[in-house]
């Protein structure tokens, strides 16, 4: 390789990726012995659950926020995006304190960590604009309550949960692009890295020590 | 052992060079995916969503009139709720604050709501009304600000003084405050409240704000709020209408609301700022949840407490390996 070819841009980037994340580390199609129990599934099935979410999602923004008080479709598209959010806070929940359990932050694991969790509060943030954009009595009720909390700490002057617009625009673009890109990144840290081996797996249970 | 941590991190960290087993995750996702559209399809079919209908001006002032029309009266006295709140509606209060951070007055009034002109004599305005009501308009338009206020503060205080009880207010020095809280309250029953609060008189308009803190400051939002049981004191943060799950997720954001002093208005400085310093908990506590991998005697819970020992059982069991002190 030139020296030349060292230095660009398209270069540097094609050989981290390639160090980094090769296709097989992507896609493996085997995985350390110990990947063997339930609560592996809760990552994929978060994963599963905001697919149903966004595929709902895109079926309601494009029929607007008060189609389903009056279609049985759109009741029904609406009982799947509901149903999907609560699977997928219970999924993700589990596989938080799963990931707690196994410290799997352990071994250079900690952004996979940070990662994960901050996808958990802007899952909060994006759930919290949604039930304010429900247009019925409690999207009413909501919006009064919860304002006095936003406001209280100055937050309230830009992020106003009054405003129908504001808040269908945050839940329906900003946060879901912010949620979809966090996670993806989560998920390609876990590919990158592997999936974390057990506390106490000794060294002498591998076949090639380093 | 000290070196051990360290190089017990770098294993951690190492390419797993032990035993392996096939395992197909595009297949495992695949069937993610179908088990939770099964899953939700049934729940929906079966339990549907919640979706109780909003409330209307309508219907609040029709179903209580006294209290719509009392209402209508604290908005131009500057008594209720919104005329009383400060940032961002008004200056009227500091809001809140914890310690020396006063965070809601230094964000300023930005999203300013006079309730004097935007709750009742904007929407009046708009309207074809009765002569006694539109001489009345006319009067208060035409009088100095002394004098709208007297007339206003007289009359709030004498509905106070009997209770909300209109029929035993006395006569007094309410100038055309009492036709103007009737001329709304008759707009609001025909319907015309609603709309003329949002559009205040524009074409396009996407911010309910105005029509949500009128609405609160009278006790027919609140008390709907309680008999759905969605009461911030009574965990109903986390509750929904009807027999649904709510955001169960926001269990310990509702939590400190229910136990002293922040649920008590009265203690101070933390009850009288409950929203602020229970914001700024949940604030601290998520950054927390986000740097546990960092935060010692946190970060080595899971060794102590040996959950993991049934996570990966059938892992120590093949290699017999035994739990060890951490
Ligand atoms: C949208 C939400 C999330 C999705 C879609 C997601 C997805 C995944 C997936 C597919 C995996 C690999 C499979 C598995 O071990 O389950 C994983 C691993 C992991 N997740 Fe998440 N996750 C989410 C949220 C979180 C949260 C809230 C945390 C913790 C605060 C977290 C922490 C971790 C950690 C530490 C790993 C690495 C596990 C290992 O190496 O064994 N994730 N995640």
């Amino acid at each position: 390789m030139s020296t030349s070819e060292n230095k660009m841009w398209t270069a540097r980037l094609r050989n981290a990726w390639q160090r980094n994340l090769p296709v097989d580390k992507l896609l493996p199609d085997d995985q350390p012995a110990y990947v063997a129990s339930w609560i592996y599934v809760f990552g994929v099935a978060t994963i599963a659950a905001l697919g149903v979410i966004i595929a709902s999602g895109i079926v309601l923004a494009f029929q607007g926020p008060a189609w389903y008080h009056t279609s049985d479709i759109g009741k029904f598209t609406n009982s799947m995006h509901f149903w999907s959010v609560q699977m997928f806070f219970a999924f993700m929940v589990i596989h938080l304190w799963g990931k707690f359990w196994m410290a799997a932050w352990r071994g250079n694991r900690v952004r996979t960590w940070m990662t994960g969790a901050v996808t958990f509060v802007v899952s909060i943030a994006t759930a919290f604009t949604g039930y304010l954009i429900q247009t019925n009595f409690d999207s009413q009720w909501i919006s009064f309550e919860a304002k006095d909390g936003f406001n209280s700490v100055g937050v309230g002057a830009w992020f106003t949960v009054t405003n129908l617009g504001q808040m269908l625009l945050l839940h329906v673009a900003f946060l879901p692009l912010i949620l979809g890109v966090i996670t993806f990144i989560h998920v390609l840290m876990v590919r990158r890295r592997g999936v974390v081996p057990p506390i106490d797996a000794l060294p002498f249970d591998m076949e090639v020590r380093k | 052992m000290s070196t051990g941590r360290h190089t017990k991190e770098e294993f951690d960290a190492a390419p797993w060079h032990g035993k392996t087993r096939k395992y197909d995750i595009v297949k495992e996702g695949v069937i993610a995916v179908v088990v939770v559209s099964v899953l939700a399809v049934a729940l929906s079919l079966l339990l549907g969503s919640p979706d109780d209908t909003p409330l209307t001006f309508k219907g609040w002032a029709t179903s209580n009139s006294d209290n719509f029309y009392a209402t209508a009266v604290s908005e131009l006295a500057g008594t209720s709720g919104t005329a009383t709140y400060g940032a961002p509606y008004n200056k009227a209060a500091d809001g809140l604050n914890v310690g020396p951070l006063w965070l809601q007055k230094w964000a300023g009034a930005s999203r300013p709501i006079d309730s004097v002109n935007d709750f009742v004599i904007a929407p009046l305005s708009t309207q074809v009304l009765s002569t006694d009501i539109a001489s009345a308009l006319a009067t208060w338009k035409a009088a100095t600000a002394k004098d709208q206020s007297t007339w206003a503060t007289n009359y709030d205080s004498a509905i106070a003084k009997v209770e909300g009880k209109l029929s035993d207010v006395p006569a007094g020095n309410y100038g055309p405050v009492p036709a103007l809280a009737q001329g709304l309250t008759d707009m609001a029953k025909a319907g015309g409240l609603d709309a003329a609060l949002l559009s205040q008189g524009g074409f396009f308009q996407t911010d309910n704000t105005k029509q949500i803190l009128f609405f609160g400051d009278g006790s027919y939002l609140d008390d709907a709020g309680t008999a759905a049981n969605l009461q911030g004191g009574t965990w109903g943060m986390m509750n929904e209408t009807g027999r649904y799950p709510g955001q169960a997720w926001l269990w310990l954001y509702s939590f400190w609301y229910q136990i002293p002093p922040f649920n008590n208005e009265e203690s101070k400085p933390i009850g009288a700022n409950a929203d602020a310093y229970i914001m700024f908990l949940m604030g601290g506590l998520s950054l927390g949840l986000i740097l546990i991998p960092l935060i010692p005697g946190i970060k080595t819970l899971p060794m102590r407490i040996p959950i993991h020992r049934g996570i990966w059982r059938q892992y120590y069991e093949e290699n017999g390996i035994k739990r060890r002190k951490h």
